[in-house]
């Protein structure tokens, strides 16, 4: 009886040594995987340039430019007194993908639109940013590969595109220099 | 079975030691240092760190002294950050160099702008042959690697920085050379390039030959292995790890073969 | 063939599986029951090590491919872009590179484990050779591997190891000139080296599928040197020797773990880190640790072989470092006909036991030899060491011929247990149903 006993007692310590040393062993190997997945983001050289300084003094009104951020094209434009109030004047109702132009600038900086240059669609960048390039029906981007047309304020007006040209992250840092991202 | 162990034990202890004497070569053995992080390839040394305030008046140094000819290509401003600097400090010292865009702009032209935190360090030369054309001939080694790229590592970079020294008459070195106990060959075209109080340190410490030498050869030991601190407490953690492994699996393959026996 | 296998396994869908691929019953036959003899040392461990360093090997070379660059003027700083901004990047290249030395420290200890046990013997001849052909394929990986990082050595390494096929009679600048892809080592050169080093390693899994498959038609060569007689004289693999080759990797890790985190440059050399330069050949070429021996057998051939008597040079030094070299690893392939003893363990051949010896201290001559400057008295060293090595070979199948081996034990599990005792292991076995 006592010997059945003893042996009980030697079973349940050896299965606890062994879940113990697998346990151990699995989670070592869980975490030492870590670091070979981790090395596939994004590396700190990559990082660095995760956002832009840009100077806007050069941008006269009514002009646009382009600038490469994360590898994608930033259109900023300086719009006119005219367009910003084309663009506010635009009633919710309207839009497939409502959004007031005040939600999509910096408040008492109405005139800068900073947008993400590429088609909330299928990913094309959309013409309209240099003189010259067609503006779309609506005055503001045309986007080729589909026909998707977006306004002034860059939201979407008409074609295949579900969504506004997205606001990246941006501020301020003078009245003439933007940091993106 | 005993004798046999000892002979493969005494095998793999005789390449390794084999592999550690290649490393010793003509000049003399430059003498051992006392580093704050016990040098980068010193494998007793898991518990030490870099010594940040050394780190910093050594980048004095490089900056001073040193960039004058030396690049240091693999170092960008932002690492900077790493031995201490704040991000608008760095922000400041980038903006010091004028650094040459890569890639054209929409006029062609290749424009210069204040360095940003993402560039790298601002070489001196725009090119090696321009480099070599300015020193006799032989550019100046880059010192991103320097420590590691040189046997005996830090006490080498140290030892040749302080080694400067009038030729003995029986070892006169040729014109536009300079006589140095640790060089290979004796003549190196390097100028002795420090001097007592050559630079003021910012954090007051008095600026000596050897002190410069030491805070510089640090910085460089940490250009050349930036993460050698995370490296050893990763190491530490996973040491730990493997010996609380190694125990239970012990224990667990003795259990299993307890009834082979 | 034509009935589906009927499998009995618990789990309906491994059950469902295994009724079409058997896969399951096949590694519960090879890795679960396999019948294992009993008496294995540690030595033994070093199979499943050099399986788990290859898979090291892959999965951190598959994560440094996707950041590395194969271009002559990007190469070095891609390899430090990973030292430097990669997440973790500098742990798995230390891993990488410490993990080929650990590679040929375990290989190494496999293959003299081999020569003590006489494990190229009668059945296991093909085992054996498959063996040979896996070392030269990971000589071949490491070689090409170490080309990429672009430094100095990297550079210099290549040069001088691509000429030596420069060596080969009539054909040997074509076949130079082949390898480079050009009229130097240059960027054609380091694009294949490349693609091969990435290749190769699933060359080198498929020959060790080969290896494991023909381990498991003869079974395991035993510290006995004799077959198994029956279930007495063997254990089922698992648990007995999965637990016992994880203590064994776990140990092993530790030994690794220091190389990679404390010391990984340790057994790397400086001049690595210094960009190739075409220009500058560094003071002294050596190649990494595990060449050494095969690097000290080729420069020890420093004299023309011709007719006696007569200025006729038949193989000059050159040609005959090289084939020295090649014929060093190559006449392994022979062992199993060299030795002519019908003992497979050293520990019953009292000649063989010192002539092994001979083969371990020559080795060690040899490797001192290569990382030294090819100067008096490391020529001399090297050229003794050469001697050994070849007589170890050439000398087998006549000390093999007249060695008298001592006593052979009856079986495996009568040394093991004891005379006495064999009654204790019947006694074991109800408990291990329990």
């Amino acid at each position: 009886m006592a010997d059945t006993m003893h042996g009980g007692e030697e079973h349940t310590r050896r299965d606890f040594l062994y879940l113990a040393a697998a346990a151990t062993g699995g989670v070592g190997a869980a975490v030492a995987l870590w670091p070979f997945v981790s090395s596939m983001n994004p590396a700190a050289d990559t990082l660095a340039l995760a956002s832009v300084e840009v100077d806007l003094a050069p941008i006269q009104p009514g002009q646009a430019i382009k600038v490469m951020w994360r590898g994608k094209p930033v259109f900023i434009r300086n719009r006119t007194e005219d367009e910003v109030k084309q663009a506010q004047a635009v009633g919710l109702a309207e839009l497939i993908d409502p959004q007031t132009d005040a939600d999509r600038v910096k408040a008492g900086k109405e005139n800068w639109l900073v947008l993400v240059g590429v088609c909330t669609h299928l990913g094309c960048i959309p013409l309209g940013t240099n003189s010259g390039e067609a503006k779309g029906d609506f005055g503001g981007w045309f986007c080729p590969c589909h026909g998707s047309h977006y306004d002034g304020s860059g939201r979407i007006r008409k074609g295949p595109a579900p969504k506004n040209l997205q606001v990246p992250e941006y501020a301020f840092l003078t009245d003439t220099r933007v940091k993106i991202g | 079975m005993r004798r046999l162990r000892t002979l493969i034990l005494a095998g793999v202890l005789g390449l390794t030691g084999a592999a550690g004497a290649l490393a010793a070569g003509d000049a003399p053995v430059p003498p051992a240092q006392e580093w704050s992080h016990g040098g980068v390839n010193s494998p007793f040394s898991m518990f030490k760190t870099f010594d940040r305030a050394s780190l910093q008046r050594g980048f004095q140094v490089y900056k001073e002294v040193c960039s004058a000819c030396h690049s240091m290509d693999l170092l960008a401003y932002r690492n900077l950050e790493e031995i201490g600097f704040t991000e608008e400090e760095v922000k400041a010292i980038a903006a010091q160099y004028e650094i040459q865009d890569k890639t054209p702009n929409d006029q062609g032209e290749l424009v210069t702008r204040p360095g940003i935190p993402a560039d790298h360090f601002k070489n001196p030369f725009p090119n090696k042959q321009a480099a070599a054309a300015a020193n006799n001939g032989k550019a100046p080694p880059d010192l991103s690697l320097i420590v590691k790229a040189r046997s005996h590592h830090e006490d080498y970079i140290y030892a040749l920085l302080t080694g400067y020294a009038e030729a003995p008459a029986d070892h006169p070195v040729p014109e536009g050379t300079y006589y140095n106990k640790y060089f290979p060959g004796h003549a190196i075209a390097m100028a002795p390039p420090i001097y007592p109080d050559g630079i003021t340190y910012g954090d007051g410490t008095k600026a000596t030959v050897e002190q410069q030498a030491k805070d510089v050869t640090t910085f460089l030991a940490w250009a050349a292995e930036p993460h050698l601190e995370s490296r050893r407490q990763t190491g530490i953690m996973v040491m730990l790890f493997l010996v609380v492994f190694a125990g239970l699996m012990y224990a667990a393959k003795r259990r299993v073969w307890a009834d082979a026996h | 063939m034509a009935h589906a296998p009927t499998s009995s396994f618990k789990n309906p869908v491994v059950n469902w599986i295994d009724q079409r691929l058997p896969v399951f019953t096949m590694m519960q036959k090879e890795y679960g029951t396999f019948p294992t003899p009993r008496n294995f040392n540690y030595f033994w461990n070093f199979g499943a090590l050099a399986m788990f360093v290859l898979a090291t090997m892959i999965v951190s070379g598959v994560v440094l491919a996707m950041q590395y660059t194969a271009h002559t003027s990007l190469a070095f700083t891609s390899v430090e872009r990973i030292m430097r901004d990669v997440n973790w990047g500098w742990m798995l290249r230390y891993i990488h590179a410490n993990g080929a030395s650990m590679f040929f420290i375990v290989v190494y200890i496999h293959i003299l484990r081999g020569f003590l046990y006489g494990s190229y013997k009668k059945p296991r001849e093909l085992l054996w050779i498959l063996g040979v052909v896996i070392f030269l394929l990971m000589m071949a990986t490491a070689f090409m591997g170490y080309v990429l990082p672009w430094g100095q050595m990297s550079f210099w390494g290549a040069t001088v190891i691509t000429n030596l096929f420069s060596a080969v009679p009539v054909v040997g600048e074509s076949i130079v000139t082949l390898l480079w892809g050009g009229f130097s080592v240059d960027n054609p050169t380091l694009n294949r080296f490349f693609a091969l080093h990435f290749l190769l390693p699933f060359v080198i899994f498929a020959v060790v599928f080969l290896h494991v498959a023909a381990l498991h038609i003869t079974g395991s060569n035993n510290p006995l040197g004799i077959e198994p007689k029956g279930p007495q004289d063997t254990l089922p693999f698992h648990p007995y020797y999965t637990t016992k080759d994880l203590f064994g990797l776990s140990l092993f890790l530790i030994f690794f773990a220091f190389f990679v985190f404390f010391a990984p440059n340790y057994l790397g050399h400086p001049d690595n880190y210094i960009p190739a330069d075409p220009l500058v050949t560094p003071a002294h070429i050596v190649p990494e640790w595990y060449f050494l021996p095969f690097y000290g057998i080729l420069r020890s051939i420093t004299f023309n072989i011709g007719l006696p008597f007569s200025d006729v040079v038949l193989i000059d030094a050159k040609l005959g470092g090289v084939i020295a070299m090649f014929a060093s690893i190559l006449i392994w392939v022979l062992m199993p006909w060299l030795d002519r003893s019908p003992v497979k363990s050293y520990r019953f051949r009292p000649i063989y036991k010192w002539w092994v010896l001979m083969l371990v201290v020559s080795f060690a001559m040899l490797m001192y030899a290569g990382g030294k400057p090819a100067e008096q008295p490391y020529v001399l060293v090297g050229q003794v060491g050469t001697f050994l090595y070849f007589l170890f070979f050439l000398g087998l199948p006549v000390i093999s011929s007249f060695e008298r081996p001592l006593p052979l034990p009856a079986s495996i599990a009568q040394p093991v247990l004891g005379g006495g005792r064999v009654g204790a292991v019947a006694a074991a076995k109800p408990m291990e149903k329990a």
